[in-house]
């Protein structure tokens, strides 16, 4: 079996994030590093290889992002994945939701994948989406949020919260599926893994090599433009206590609670 | 014509609610729009032509009945995209949930449209729809523009009123032909209720844990200060999915909405799915060892500091306070 993983680059969590005005796309000019939803994808596909039930041949990291995507990938690599590709195209900057999934089920097409494993949420993007466009146009079967797996006959056996308790979907494959946080504790890589991570194969594709039609991509192939930035309306900020001497705090709890009259 | 298509989630014949507020919200951008607001439901046996017509009572001029499995996505796909290439509606929408992600998200794919989650509100410009969308954890707000035909519309949980107009709606049975692949996904068992049954709707003071608590027995600290406050113990998802408590007391978009007087929220960090469904609550607490933690922002009181030194002398300072 082969498992195609997706995997974004994003500012690194400590990174401030904002919209540059001068482009109204998210600012990338800090620290970057791999979305840490995505090391649960990268996990799940490491665990399937090592639960010996089904044979993995390949595990593959894709992603489409500007240059300089490529930490991302060693990264993913470093963590588990075979080999990578990065779809990069300057007629690309700047695709919507469905734009983004449509490239990389282009790029997953030329790689026929048995399964396509990605995170639940971009840090940066939280669309929780791309998993059902790429499934889409995959002409894929597809869950999302996924906290459990089990995989035989080519069966996914899946359970995932949704909105009355939890469900569980069988899913023949292939099939696209989101992983949620809770499915496993991605593990750390080596430092050897880490400095064999370069060595491994990192293919970099135009949009032409895997056939995406440049019409539908890019800002001017999206549907739906994001602009007109506002703040949400002020609220007024509560009080925040450091707690240095926890008895002090307590009382200071305490005698806020007894102001609203919130002691029963 | 501008009209609008809005999905309905039922589970055994019972519509959700925010499926309401989006028949209720449709009804309002297709009166500005100049057309009507439809519906589709998916289902079997358990709709009745009687629950799908007082729909018209949110709005709703037309409600499309299919025939199929209901709880996967690729089903409601295939059959919004057929009324959509027949009807020709100019925007659909979706409650939110993680169903209206899915379908709204693959609807797109298959009508090359443009999509936008995470919507609280939608205007009428120029005569098309745009959406506005708060972004980066909250911080921003940015409006979605759409080009083309259809515009697709996912909003945030609880973001659009449900509005009682009266009235009934016509009922009319949808024969979709399913793409093979919509029928790969099977349903096993649908809304697994996992762990004991807790109320935390009556409550009028909720300890909320999260992951900051460690572990599950961490949740005994909740416990103890809930008992002196005279109040429930509740939960995010991520403590749900761990097993550590049950999900009948998880706050969020997949679990209940409270406004309690008091959230006491203890190992929380505060994101947008915890947010919604506890954001109306009168007086909100936090404990964060994070400082930047997002909870913050929207907390009236906020300790940033170790909840396992906090919290046991908090309720040791309150069981005292009441026995003198
Ligand atoms: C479609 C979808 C639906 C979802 N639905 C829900 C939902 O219904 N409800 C929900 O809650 N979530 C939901 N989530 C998940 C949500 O995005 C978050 O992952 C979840 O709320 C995080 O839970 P948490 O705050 O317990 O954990 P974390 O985000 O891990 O936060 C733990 C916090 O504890 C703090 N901490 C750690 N140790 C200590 C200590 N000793 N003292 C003090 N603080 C400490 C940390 O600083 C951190 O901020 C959903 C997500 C998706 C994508
Ligand atoms: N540009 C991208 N390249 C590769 N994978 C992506 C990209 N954007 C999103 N993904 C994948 O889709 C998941 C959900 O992202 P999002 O829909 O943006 O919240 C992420 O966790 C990634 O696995």
């Amino acid at each position: 079996m082969k498992i195609c993983v997706l995997v974004k680059q994003v500012p690194d969590a400590a990174v401030d994030k904002r919209i540059d005005p001068a482009t109204g796309r998210l600012d990338r000019s800090g620290e970057a590093n791999l979305n840490p939803y995505d090391t649960h994808a990268i996990e799940a596909a490491m665990q399937i290889r090592e639960g010996g039930v089904t044979p993995v041949e390949e595990i593959v990291a894709v992603t489409m992002g500007p240059a300089g995507s490529e930490r991302a990938l060693h990264k993913a690599v470093s963590l588990g994945a075979d080999r990578s590709i990065h779809l990069s195209d300057d007629a690309l900057a700047g695709s919507d939701v469905a734009a983004t999934g449509y490239s990389l089920a282009k790029v997953l097409e030329s790689e026929n994948p048995d399964l396509v494993l990605l995170g639940q949420q971009s840090d940066d993007g939280e669309c929780y989406t791309i998993g059902a466009v790429v499934a889409d146009h995959l002409q894929m079967p597809s869950l999302t949020q996924v906290v459990k797996m089990d995989l035989a006959d080519k069966v996914a056996t899946c359970e995932r919260q949704a909105e009355y308790g939890y469900d569980t979907v069988a899913v023949e494959l292939p099939a696209v599926i989101s992983v949620g946080d809770a499915i496993n504790e991605p593990r750390y890589p080596s430092l050897k893994a880490i400095m064999g991570a370069k060595k491994k194969p990192l293919d970099v594709k135009a949009a032409a090599d895997v056939g995406i039609d440049a019409g539908k991509v890019g800002v001017d192939g999206s549907q739906v433009s994001c602009g007109d930035f506002k703040a949400p309306p002020s609220k007024e900020s509560g009080r925040i206590i450091e707690d240095e001497d926890t008895n002090e705090t307590v009382a200071e709890i305490v005698a806020w609670l007894e102001e609203r009259k919130l002691i029963a | 014509m501008s009209s609008v298509l809005v999905y309905a989630l039922h589970k055994d014949g019972v519509i959700n609610k925010n499926s309401l507020g989006a028949i209720s919200e449709g009804t309002r951008v297709a009166g500005e729009l100049g057309g009507q607001c439809d519906v589709v439901v998916v289902g079997g046996a358990d709709l009745t032509d009687e629950t799908l017509a007082a729909l018209g009572n949110y709005g709703a001029s037309k409600v499309y009945k299919v025939d199929g499995p209901e709880g996967l996505s690729q089903p409601v796909i295939d059959a919004m995209a057929q009324l959509i290439k027949t009807n020709g509606y100019s925007n659909a929408l979706f409650g939110g949930g993680l169903l209206g992600f899915e379908i709204g998200a693959g609807l797109a794919a298959r009508l090359e449209a443009g999509v936008t989650m995470e919507v609280t509100a939608i205007r009428v410009e120029n005569g098309k729809a745009v959406a506005e969308r708060p972004i980066l954890q909250d911080s921003q707000i940015s409006t979605s523009t759409y080009r083309g035909d259809v515009g697709i519309i996912i909003g945030r949980i609880n973001a659009f009123e449900v509005k009682e107009t009266g009235g009934t709606a016509a009922v009319e049975q949808l024969p979709v032909d399913f793409s093979p692949f919509s029928l790969k996904a099977k349903m096993v068992t649908r809304g697994e209720q996992r762990g004991a049954d807790v109320n935390i709707e009556d409550a009028s003071v909720l300890v909320a844990g999260g992951r900051g608590l460690g572990e599950a027995e961490g949740f005994k600290m909740c416990d103890d200060l809930a008992e002196v406050l005279g109040g429930a113990v509740a939960a995010t998802r991520a403590v749900v999915d761990a097993g550590w408590f049950p999900y009948a007391g998880q706050i969020g978009q997949t679990g209940r909405a409270v406004a309690p007087k008091l959230y006491f929220a203890a190992g929380i960090s505060g994101a947008i799915q915890h947010k919604v469904g506890m954001q109306g609550s009168e007086n909100i607490i936090a404990i964060n060892k994070d400082s930047n933690a997002p909870i913050f922002e929207f907390s009236d009181l906020g300790i940033v500091g170790d909840l396992n030194k906090i919290l046991p002398k908090l309720t040791e300072a309150l069981a005292a306070k009441k026995a003198g």
